[in-house]
């Protein structure tokens, strides 16, 4: 078996929305598949119908070599799914969620006792055990949906926007979660919006939008293509940008572009760029109130696979960044 | 049990994981487990508690105290009467929650996590219909308990009195059909309850629960008379406090097949396409 995780053609409308018109998708075992895409990219249809949750209107499906649609069960024995939507019961509590899903997975009630037990120690969630889980934060809520995926220890997961709505700080715990699964052996389906999160834990990404596939590829290979890293400044002194503007052109070979008001910013594929550009800065007595080595953003990478912004243009992938609880997609 | 870090080499379908054993009755023990859910949710929804637990004690004490007089002239007398027409209607409100309570999962997404559990698809049903069993017991309980404390008295014997019992409780499971089909063609559990709730509050008040029949008008006589809350109160009458009970029960149990066979099949059907 080449792929743990494996999908071919699928499409799916709903109504009038084609959420899906032929993806391909497909994940080596013991690897991370990132699967990249805006708000309503069909990303969430994509992974419900690799969970068995829906039917695709055509195309095939394979979750460890079984087909979704001809052995769902088979499917769901090897699964755990987490994401916007595959939620915890609020009224219970964290202990009871996980109990009733190791009861539901045939473990003997000690056996359920002690996975679930491990698991609220593994998420930090011991304290919290027997509080309803309608008192847990957002962060706190994050980590059961994830313990309620992993009670069964499945070996290949779904995680779907895992980290939408959360803090940096929460982000990386999370992302922890996810490098630890992978090392244990299990393969990972992981949505997002952001290229820093898919470049931080995928083996390979997959992106898509309006329901297609329009890049896969290394993270390397896709920086390769979008543009590698940006690098920004803000001098302190407007009056120095003119100065600020020939360090950046000489260092990258590119013409900087004006990013905000008084910032600037440069694409560079050099890992030197940031040590030289502060070096130079500092000779010249520059001060800068910001200065930073990024990613392209989704919007960034969307424009330069397909010549057009994500949304309307107004940068909606940064505003859903900035909304604490974004609502994801609804298709 | 564990299944961590299996080589993945094979080019097999990787075999399914041993935690999940072919124990028996597995169907049987998920929806225990969901029933046991349902029931933790109930004793930690105030409302919810409140409906099959303080709400028959309240009607009991607001109709006998308030209304007992005017209506019987005796208190004494009307709570005899009343009683069994109380537990008809609580338990006939009882129903609504379990349309309401289906929604609400599908709502929040908890029917999705269930969806991806190797469990079967009718087990969050069943566990739901197994946990009402467990509330409607109580409701019954707590009916007739509280009434005893008024001085309300079965003048036939015990064994009539759990055949009233589970009549009322067989019917509340046959307009559970009703609730389960509306709980899955609404939008949110909140329309669920209010469409059920339309249904059930002129049943049971445009009924024999509060007074007798042939002090209505003619026109609301020959609903009353068709009504089947009218015919298993009547039923439980017969059986508490001795009287007429066969042509009421048959009148029951035909309603009670009618709301299955119609109902059942549209919930059943509604319930699979959505889950």
């Amino acid at each position: 078996m080449k792929y743990a995780i494996e999908a071919k053609g699928l499409v799916k409308h709903f109504g009038d929305t084609k959420a899906l018109q032929g993806v391909d998708l497909a994940a080596r075992p013991g690897t991370v598949l990132g699967v990249l895409g805006p708000n309503g990219a069909g990303k969430t249809t994509a992974v419900r119908i690799l969970a068995t949750l829906l039917k695709a209107d055509a195309g095939a499906a394979f979750v460890n070599g079984f087909d979704v649609c001809a052995h769902p069960e088979k499917v769901r024995q090897n699964i755990g799914l987490t994401g916007q939507y595959a939620s915890v019961d609020e009224d219970l509590s964290g202990m009871q969620n996980l109990r009733l899903i190791g009861s539901l997975l045939d473990l003997t009630t000690s056996e359920s006792k002690a996975r679930a037990k491990e698991l609220l120690e593994w998420f930090d969630l011991t304290e919290a055990a027997d509080r309803p889980a309608k008192t847990y934060s957002g962060g706190m809520r994050r980590r059961l949906d994830l313990a309620a995926s992993l009670v069964g220890r499945p070996s290949v997961i779904f995680l779907d926007e895992p980290t939408t709505g959360l803090d940096p700080a929460k982000r990386e715990d999370m992302w922890d979660v996810v490098r630890k699964l992978v090392v244990d052996g299990s393969t990972v389906l992981l949505t997002t919006q952001y290229l820093e999160e898919a470049d931080a834990l995928a083996d390979e990404i997959t992106v898509i939008d309006h329901g297609r596939v329009i890049a896969h590829d290394t993270p390397l290979g896709l920086k390769r293509i979008v543009g590698g890293q940006t690098l920004s400044v803000q001098p302190t002194d407007p009056s120095r940008v003119s100065e600020t503007t020939a360090i950046l052109r000489r260092i990258s070979g590119a013409e900087p572009k004006v990013l905000r008001a008084g910032v600037l910013a440069v694409a560079v594929n050099d890992n030197d760029a940031l040590t030289e550009t502060v070096a130079r800065l500092a000779s010249a007595g520059i001060g800068v109130t910001e200065l930073s080595l990024h990613l392209p953003s989704l919007d960034e990478v969307f424009f330069t696979l397909t010549g057009h912004r994500v949304g309307t243009g107004l940068g909606i992938a940064a505003a859903e960044r900035s909304r604490p609880q974004a609502n994801g997609e609804n298709s | 049990m564990t299944i961590t870090a299996e080589p993945m080499t094979l080019d097999t379908p990787v075999a399914a994981s041993p935690a999940h054993r072919n124990r028996p009755f597995r169907l049987t023990r998920h929806s225990a487990a969901l029933a046991k859910r349902a029931l933790i949710k109930t004793m930690r929804t105030p409302e919810a508690l409140i409906d099959v637990t303080i709400q028959p004690v309240i009607f009991l004490l607001l109709f006998v105290y308030v209304f007992g007089g005017a209506i019987s002239g005796s208190q004494h007398d009307y709570l005899q009467y009343l009683l069994p027409g109380i537990l008809g209607q609580t338990i006939a409100m009882g129903a609504v929650a379990i349309g309401t309570n289906l929604n609400s999962d599908i709502e929040k997404g908890v029917f999705d996590r269930f969806k991806s559990l190797p469990i079967g698809r009718i087990a969050p049903l069943v566990g739901s219909v197994l946990a009402d069993v467990v509330r409607y017991a109580l409701v019954t309980v707590m009916t007739i308990g509280f009434g005893y404390v008024l001085g309300f008295r079965i003048h036939t014997d015990p064994a009539a009195m759990v055949a009233g019992c589970l009549v009322a409780i067989a019917f509340a499971l046959a307009l559970s059909w009703v609730s389960v089909y509306i709980g899955m063609l609404v939008r949110t559990s909140g329309s669920a309850q209010g469409i059920m709730i339309l249904i059930v509050l002129p049943l049971s008040f445009g009924s024999n629960v509060f007074v007798q029949a042939n002090t209505l008008p003619g026109w609301m006589q020959a609903f009353v008379k068709v009504n089947p809350i009218t015919h298993l109160v009547d039923t439980m009458r017969g059986l508490f406090l001795g009287g007429p009970v066969t042509s009421h029960l048959l009148w029951t149990v035909g309603w009670m097949i009618a709301l299955v066979v119609v109902f059942a099949p549209l919930a059943l059907r509604a319930y699979n396409r959505k889950v």
